[in-house]
C-alpha cells in the first residue's frame, strides 16, 4: 500500500487543535469553554492560539466550576448553540457527573424527544506521566455505562482530527476521551481529512490467529504487541473500538468469529469494567465460535500510584498483553 | 391596624381577578391531584405547590413568549401558569402518551418546547447551571430573552447554586433567579442548615442585585419580577429574588410533617395568597360569592375535562420504551 504523497505528518495534539479551529470556523454556533482554554491555551496546549483568533466569547475561560460550566454548556446547547467543553482530566469530570449523568443524558428521553442536547465534552484520560491517583484514571468505560451518552476515544491521528466534527454532527451528547499518552504521537493525515464514522470500530491490523480488542491509549502498545507476536508466528488482529458506547458489536463479533480467540486490552479496571462488557457480549453472541475463554488485560485494581515503577506495574504492558495472547492460543512461555 | 384596601397603582380589577383565577386554578388542579394520588391514579412522588401559587403566577406575568423557564420537581403551578394545558399536565401525571413528557417524566419532569418550559428537574440545584447556559445562548445569539430559574431555598446549600450564580454574574447573563423560600428543605428548617440565613446576601456577594419579596402577595411578586425583568432585558445582568412563601401541604405525599407545628402552618394560611387577594377584592366590592362561584365553576370544568382527557389517553406501550434515546441524525 502506497501512501499518498500529499499526506502530511502531524502530531495528535495539533490534529486536535486543527479540528477545534475548523469547527470554530465552520459554524458560528460553536464555542469552546473550560478551565484555562483561553489565555493559558489549554492544559495540554490544544487550544493555544484560538483565543487570539476567535476572541473571548468563543474561547471562554471558566472558573473552577466543573458542574457549573458543564451545566451551562447543556443549557447553551438546548438554547441553540454548539458548545465544546474541555475538562482537564476525567478525574475532574467527576465534579460534573450530576450534569453529565442526571441532566445531559436524561433530557431527550425524559422530555419525550422535545429537547436534544447537542453537547460535546472533551477530556483527557489515562496514566503514564506519574500524576498519581487524582489525574491518571481511565473512567471512560464507566461513562459508557450511561444510556443517553456517546463515548468516543480517538486513538489515531485521523480520528483525532475527524472525531470532533463527527461529534458536533451528532444531535446528542458526545464525550471525547483523549488519552494523555497519545498527545505526543505523530501520524499521517490527508490534506482534506475524511469525515469519520462514529458508529464503527476499526481493524487496525488484520490477523487470523486471535483478536486483540483495544481502544484509546492502549492501541499503540497493542499494535506493538501484535508485531512482537508476529515474530513468534502468531498473527493477531487488532481491533480499535473507537466508540465505547454504543459498541460496534457487529465488527467485534465478525472478527472473533474469524479468529475464534479474543483478548481485551483496557486501561480501566477489570471489575465491572468495559472489558467485562465486551467479554460478556462475545460469549453471549459467539460462544460456539470461541476456541478459548476471552482474555482480559486491565490495570491492576489500585489507585494509580506516583512512583514510576509502581505506575508502570499498574498498567497493561506489552509483556502482559503478549502473555494473555499466548494463553488464548494455548502457548505458554 | 389594617390600611384601607387598594390595588397597586396601575392594576386593573380585571387583571387582579385574572391573577386570582390563575392561583385558584392551580390550587384546584393540585387538590384534584391529591385526590387522584389517594385513588392511586397518580403514583410516584407528588410535590404540591399549594400555598406558593402567587410566586409562579406573579413571575409569569412578567415574562414574554420569547423567554424560557427552568423549574424544579414542584412545578405543576409553573407549568400551568406558563401556559402548558391542564390536559397535558394531567395526562403526564397519569403517565399517559398525551402527557407533556410522553409519560416519561411524571410529576417531577414536565417539559414543553412550545412554551419554552425546560423542566421539571429533580436534583436540587441542578437546574441553575442549565438556566445559566440558556441565558448564555440567549446572549450569544444576540436576543433579548430572559431565563427565569425557579428553585427552593434548599438549593442555596448546593455547590451548583454558587457555581451558577458566579457564572451568571461573571458573564452578565439574562437570568432571573427566583428563590422560593418556603422555610424548609424537605423537613430541614433553613436555620438548621445554613450558617447565613439571609439568602439575598449570598446573591449580592456575587455582585448581582437581590431583594426579598413577600411571596404571599401576588402583586408584590409581579411588581418585583417586572422590575427585575426590565433590568435583565436591558442588559443589566442577573437578578436574584427571594420570594418568602410557605408550603401548606407536606413536602410530598409521603411526608408525616413531624418537623413543623400545626400553629405555624395555620398562621401562614392566614396570609395565604388566595385568601389575601380575595379579602382585598371583596373589600373593594369587586368580588362576592357569586364571582367565586362562577370562577370555581369555570375552573372545575377545565380540571374535570383535563382528568377525563388524561384518563382517556392511552398509556405508552412498552414497545416505545427505547424511543428518544437518540435523536434523528438530521437534527444536529
Amino acid at each position: 500500500m502506497t501512501e499518498k504523497t500529499d499526506n502530511r505528518t502531524i502530531g495528535y495534539r495539533d490534529a486536535l487543535r486543527e479540528a477545534l479551529r475548523a469547527a470554530l470556523l465552520n459554524d458560528e454556533r460553536v464555542f469552546l469553554l473550560g478551565e484555562d482554554v483561553g489565555a493559558y491555551g489549554g492544559a495540554y496546549g490544544i487550544s493555544r492560539g484560538l483565543l487570539e483568533e476567535f476572541g473571548s466569547d468563543r474561547v471562554r475561560d471558566t472558573p473552577l466550576s466543573e458542574s457549573g460550566f458543564v451545566g451551562a454548556a447543556i443549557g447553551a446547547a438546548i438554547g441553540g448553540m454548539r458548545p465544546i467543553v474541555e475538562i482537564m482530566t476525567v478525574n475532574f469530570s467527576l465534579l460534573a457527573l450530576d450534569q453529565i449523568v442526571n441532566h445531559a443524558a436524561t433530557l431527550l428521553h425524559m422530555s419525550a424527544g422535545q429537547f436534544n442536547v447537542p453537547l460535546v465534552i472533551r477530556m483527557s484520560t489515562g496514566a503514564g506521566f506519574q500524576l498519581a491517583a487524582q489525574h491518571s484514571h481511565s473512567l471512560e468505560g464507566w461513562m459508557a455505562h450511561i444510556p443517553g451518552l456517546r463515548i468516543v476515544t480517538p486513538a489515531t491521528i485521523v480520528d483525532a482530527r475527524g472525531m470532533l466534527q463527527a461529534a458536533l454532527d451528532d444531535p446528542d451528547p458526545v464525550l471525547i476521551f483523549e488519552h494523555a499518552g497519545l498527545q505526543s504521537e505523530k501520524g499521517s493525515l490527508p490534506p482534506d481529512p475524511p469525515p469519520v464514522d462514529l458508529d464503527r470500530a476499526a481493524i487496525r491490523r488484520p490477523g487470523s490467529d486471535l483478536t486483540l480488542i483495544s481502544y484509546g491509549g492502549m492501541l499503540p502498545r497493542t499494535l506493538e504487541t501484535a508485531e512482537m507476536l508476529a515474530a513468534e508466528g502468531l498473527e493477531a488482529e487488532v481491533l480499535d473500538l473507537r466508540t465505547l458506547r454504543p459498541l460496534d458489536e457487529a465488527t467485534i463479533l465478525e472478527s472473533v468469529r474469524r479468529t475464534h480467540r479474543a483478548v481485551v486490552v483496557d486501561e480501566g479496571w477489570r471489575s465491572g469494567g468495559l472489558s467485562a462488557e465486551i467479554a460478556a457480549r462475545i460469549q453471549e453472541e459467539a460462544f460456539f465460535d470461541l476456541d478459548a475463554p476471552v482474555g482480559r488485560v486491565c490495570s491492576v485494581e489500585v489507585p494509580v500510584p506516583y512512583a514510576s515503577a509502581l505506575e508502570q506495574a499498574c498498567l497493561p504492558q506489552v509483556d502482559r498483553i503478549a502473555e494473555a495472547a499466548r494463553k488464548a492460543v494455548g502457548r505458554h512461555g | 391596624m389594617k390600611s384601607a384596601p387598594s390595588l397597586p397603582e396601575g392594576t386593573s380589577t380585571e387583571h387582579a381577578l385574572a391573577l386570582l383565577k390563575e392561583m385558584m386554578r392551580i390550587r384546584s388542579f393540585e387538590e384534584r391531584c391529591a385526590e387522584l394520588y389517594s385513588a392511586q391514579e397518580i403514583r410516584g412522588f407528588l410535590h404540591l405547590y399549594i400555598g406558593q401559587e402567587a410566586v409562579a403566577v406573579g413571575v409569569m406575568e412578567a415574562l414574554e413568549t420569547q423567554d424560557a423557564i427552568v423549574a424544579t420537581y414542584r412545578e405543576h403551578g409553573h407549568a400551568l401558569a406558563r401556559g402548558i394545558s391542564a390536559r397535558s399536565v394531567m395526562a403526564e401525571l397519569l403517565g399517559r402518551r398525551d402527557g407533556c413528557s410522553g409519560g416519561r417524566g411524571g410529576s417531577m419532569h414536565l417539559f414543553d418546547a412550545t412554551t419554552r418550559f425546560y423542566g421539571g428537574w429533580a436534583i436540587v440545584g441542578g437546574g441553575l447551571p442549565i438556566a445559566t447556559g440558556l441565558a448564555l445562548a440567549a446572549k450569544m445569539r444576540g436576543t433579548t430573552e430572559v431565563i427565569a430559574c425557579f428553585f427552593g431555598e434548599g438549593a442555596v446549600a448546593e455547590g451548583e447554586f454558587h457555581e451558577a450564580m458566579n457564572l451568571a454574574a461573571l458573564w452578565n447573563l439574562p437570568v432571573l433567579f427566583c428563590c422560593e423560600n418556603n422555610g424548609y428543605a424537605m423537613g430541614t428548617a433553613l436555620g438548621l442548615s445554613e450558617s447565613q440565613t439571609d439568602l439575598c446576601l449570598k446573591a449580592t456577594s456575587y455582585g448581582m442585585p437581590a431583594w426579598p419579596v413577600d411571596g404571599m402577595d401576588v402583586f408584590a411578586v409581579e411588581t418585583a419580577a417586572r422590575r427585575a425583568v426590565l433590568s435583565i432585558r436591558g442588559g443589566g445582568g442577573p437578578t436574584f429574588l427571594e420570594f418568602q412563601t410557605y408550603r401548606f401541604r407536606a413536602h410530598s405525599m409521603f411526608d408525616p410533617e413531624l418537623y413543623r407545628a400545626k400553629e405555624e402552618i395555620e398562621a401562614w394560611k392566614e396570609r395565604g395568597p388566595i385568601r389575601q387577594l380575595v379579602e382585598t377584592l371583596t373589600e373593594l366590592g369587586v368580588f362576592d360569592e357569586e364571582t367565586r362561584h362562577q370562577l370555581e365553576e369555570e375552573i372545575e370544568s377545565e380540571i374535570e375535562d383535563a382528568v377525563e382527557f388524561a384518563r382517556a389517553s392511552e398509556p405508552e406501550t412498552p414497545e416505545t420504551l427505547t424511543r428518544f434515546l437518540t435523536s434523528p441524525r438530521d437534527q444536529a
